[in-house]
């Protein structure tokens, strides 16, 4: 069943997505890198001076790890969510379910064209980010396997949002409203150890902390979460998307009538 | 056994709770047929073509694709179809070229030949000089004609066709009848819904209408034709007559000022009634079928099944 021609079109889908996004860069590639320049100068250089330091490192030194891992998550989200519910809209999305593509494959072309630009847009800002200042690489395998694991995870978020909207205000209100908060709250600008013992405990209920942590501990050595914790949490959350977006997809929810 | 190219069982689709679209048609296309599919607007044809091709869930019944059910190898059925949609659904932003062979790459054909395809497909269908334009600025013509591009592209034993002439003009209509006749003549099997019997009439060799969600009719064109027994003429005259002759099944009425309107029945020679009207010394200026006879008898079946 999932033969060669299986995989020609999954590449298929896969160009089709990265042709979307690099076609729209000014919406899509620029912007973080304009924002992030932002963070930059304003936390890390004019605030980040009187911060000083934060678990041993500058505080610029501190954030970029979270910033770059911000826009990531936020990138494979709205990839996929704005494609797929054009796609939708548009009814594009017709093309995929009258041909032979298997829905695994269909939701794989989506979830890693989210994935790609997730990543583009990491590093963008990394290099972005070596403007102001030295980036030190502590362990690169864990570094990989976080961002990667991070940006399927999203992206995989994205598409599943992106079945259940009606219209076009549907596919902002989860970045909005629950990804946006969850990322400021999720240890990119501060150590969850300056907080209130009780405000710590809440804190380990927002998955993107270990996300942040975990990719911190890549390039700095440290972390306010246990690793393994952490890579076996996006693990479960990555299985239990994906699965739920594998079962929309293929009864066909917000495509087939 | 001669295999079918489609074959559709007691096919029926509930939307929602209550909207029978369909109420258990059952019809099938031979390999190789050029076969309309008529009925007024809300019919269910479009229901049909999209559970023939995985667009609609099916409440219940049986579709079979050269022999692969739809239930147990949908993939198999899937590569033999093309489907031209009645509505755009393609991506606005996109050019020609890529919608084209990104539809190839969906059916698994590698991509140097997807491209040599698309050259081919879009050649032939005119749109070859605007493979590179977004597919938004295309006219409508131009789009339908991508939509046939787009369905040939995996050169599928079936094309079905939802309206593919809605709204394009004459020329590129006949262009496109031309088209359609050639590939059908090549051996791909074609099912065509229109709303212009003229164009089942030049095209197809059968017919199944379909009325709220039944099939009322499924027949030859030529069995359909010969069933119009009265014709309905409209002849201009110089002048119009005091008085209207006694013919055996022949009616006249007069029109307004300057015409006349006669039904004649198929069995009576016009050539009677010309002789009447010289005998009165009216001259016939010219004369015309009144509207498309198709149409007449198809509203007729149409509307006796709604009573
Ligand atoms: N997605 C849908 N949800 C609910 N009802 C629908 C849907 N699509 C079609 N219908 C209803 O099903 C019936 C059949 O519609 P269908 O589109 O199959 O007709 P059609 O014969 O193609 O008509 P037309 O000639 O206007 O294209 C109509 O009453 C229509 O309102
Ligand atoms: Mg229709």
């Amino acid at each position: 069943m999932y033969d060669k021609q299986s995989f020609i079109a999954l590449q298929s889908i896969i160009i089709k997505e990265v042709t979307r996004y690099f076609r729209i860069w000014v919406q899509t590639l620029l912007p973080p890198a304009i924002t992030m320049t932002l963070y930059f100068v304003i936390f890390g250089q004019l605030i980040g001076s009187r911060v000083g330091q934060m678990d041993g490192v500058s505080y610029m030194e501190y954030i970029t790890p979270g910033i770059i891992m911000m826009s990531v998550i936020t990138n494979s989200y709205s990839n996929v969510v704005s494609s797929f519910f054009s796609a939708k809209f548009q009814r594009s999305i017709e093309e995929m379910l009258v041909s032979p593509v298997p829905t695994l494959f269909i939701l794989l072309g989506y979830v890693l064209g989210g994935v790609s630009r997730g990543l583009l847009t990491g590093i963008i800002v990394t290099i972005v980010a070596a403007q102001f200042v030295e980036i030190n690489v502590n362990s690169w395998g864990i570094l990989l396997v976080v961002v990667l694991l991070t940006s399927m995870l999203f992206a995989t978020g994205g598409l599943v949002n992106a079945v259940f909207a009606k219209k076009f205000d549907d596919i902002s209100i989860v970045p909005t409203f629950i990804l946006t908060p969850l990322t400021y709250l999720g240890g990119v600008f501060y150590s969850i150890k300056l907080l209130p013992e009780f405000w710590q405990s809440v804190s380990l209920a927002n998955p993107i902390l270990y996300m942040v942590n975990a990719f911190r501990y890549g390039f700095l050595g440290f972390s306010d979460i246990e690793i393994s914790t952490a890579l076996g949490l996006i693990l479960v959350f990555i299985v239990g998307l994906f699965s739920l977006a594998y079962y929309l997809l293929a009864k066909g929810i917000g495509i087939r009538s | 056994m001669s295999e079918k190219a489609i074959e559709i069982n007691n096919l029926k689709k509930v939307y929602g709770k209550s909207l029978h679209a369909l109420k258990g048609i059952s019809f099938s296309v031979e390999k190789g047929d050029f076969i309309a599919l008529l009925g007024p607007n809300g019919a269910g044809k479009s229901t049909t073509i999209g559970i023939i091709c995985s667009l609609v869930n099916k409440t219940s019944g049986e579709v079979k694709v050269f022999d692969h059910s739809i239930d147990s190898e949908l993939e198999a059925a899937k590569r033999c179809l093309g489907l031209v949609p009645q509505e755009f659904n393609f991506s606005q932003f996109e050019t020609p070229l890529q919608i084209v062979v990104n539809q190839a790459g969906y059916y698994g054909v590698p991509r140097k030949i997807a491209l040599q395809r698309a050259e081919k497909y879009l050649k032939q269908l005119d749109l070859w000089d605007k493979k590179d334009t977004p597919s938004r600025t295309l006219s409508g013509g131009m789009k339908r004609r991508l939509m046939i591009a787009r369905a040939l592209i995996h050169e599928p034993k079936v094309l079905i066709l939802d309206e593919p002439t809605a709204g394009v003009d004459i020329e590129i209509r006949r262009s496109m009848w031309e088209f359609l006749t050639e590939l059908n003549e090549q051996g791909t099997t074609i099912v065509l819904t229109t709303h212009y019997l003229e164009e089942a009439e030049q095209l197809c060799r059968n017919v199944a209408i379909i009325n709220h969600g039944e099939i009322i009719e499924n027949t030859s064109i030529k069995d359909l034709i010969s069933r119009l027994d009265i014709e309905t003429f409209i002849l201009d005259v110089d002048k119009l007559p005091s008085e209207f002759p006694n013919i055996t099944d022949v009616e006249f009425r007069q029109r307004d000022e300057s015409s006349l309107e006669i039904d004649v029945a198929k069995t009576v020679s016009f050539n009677r009634v010309f002789e009447w009207l010289s005998q009165h010394n009216i001259q016939v200026m010219s004369m015309r079928n009144k509207a498309n006879r198709l149409e007449e008898l198809f509203v007729r079946m149409t509307e006796t099944q709604s009573n």
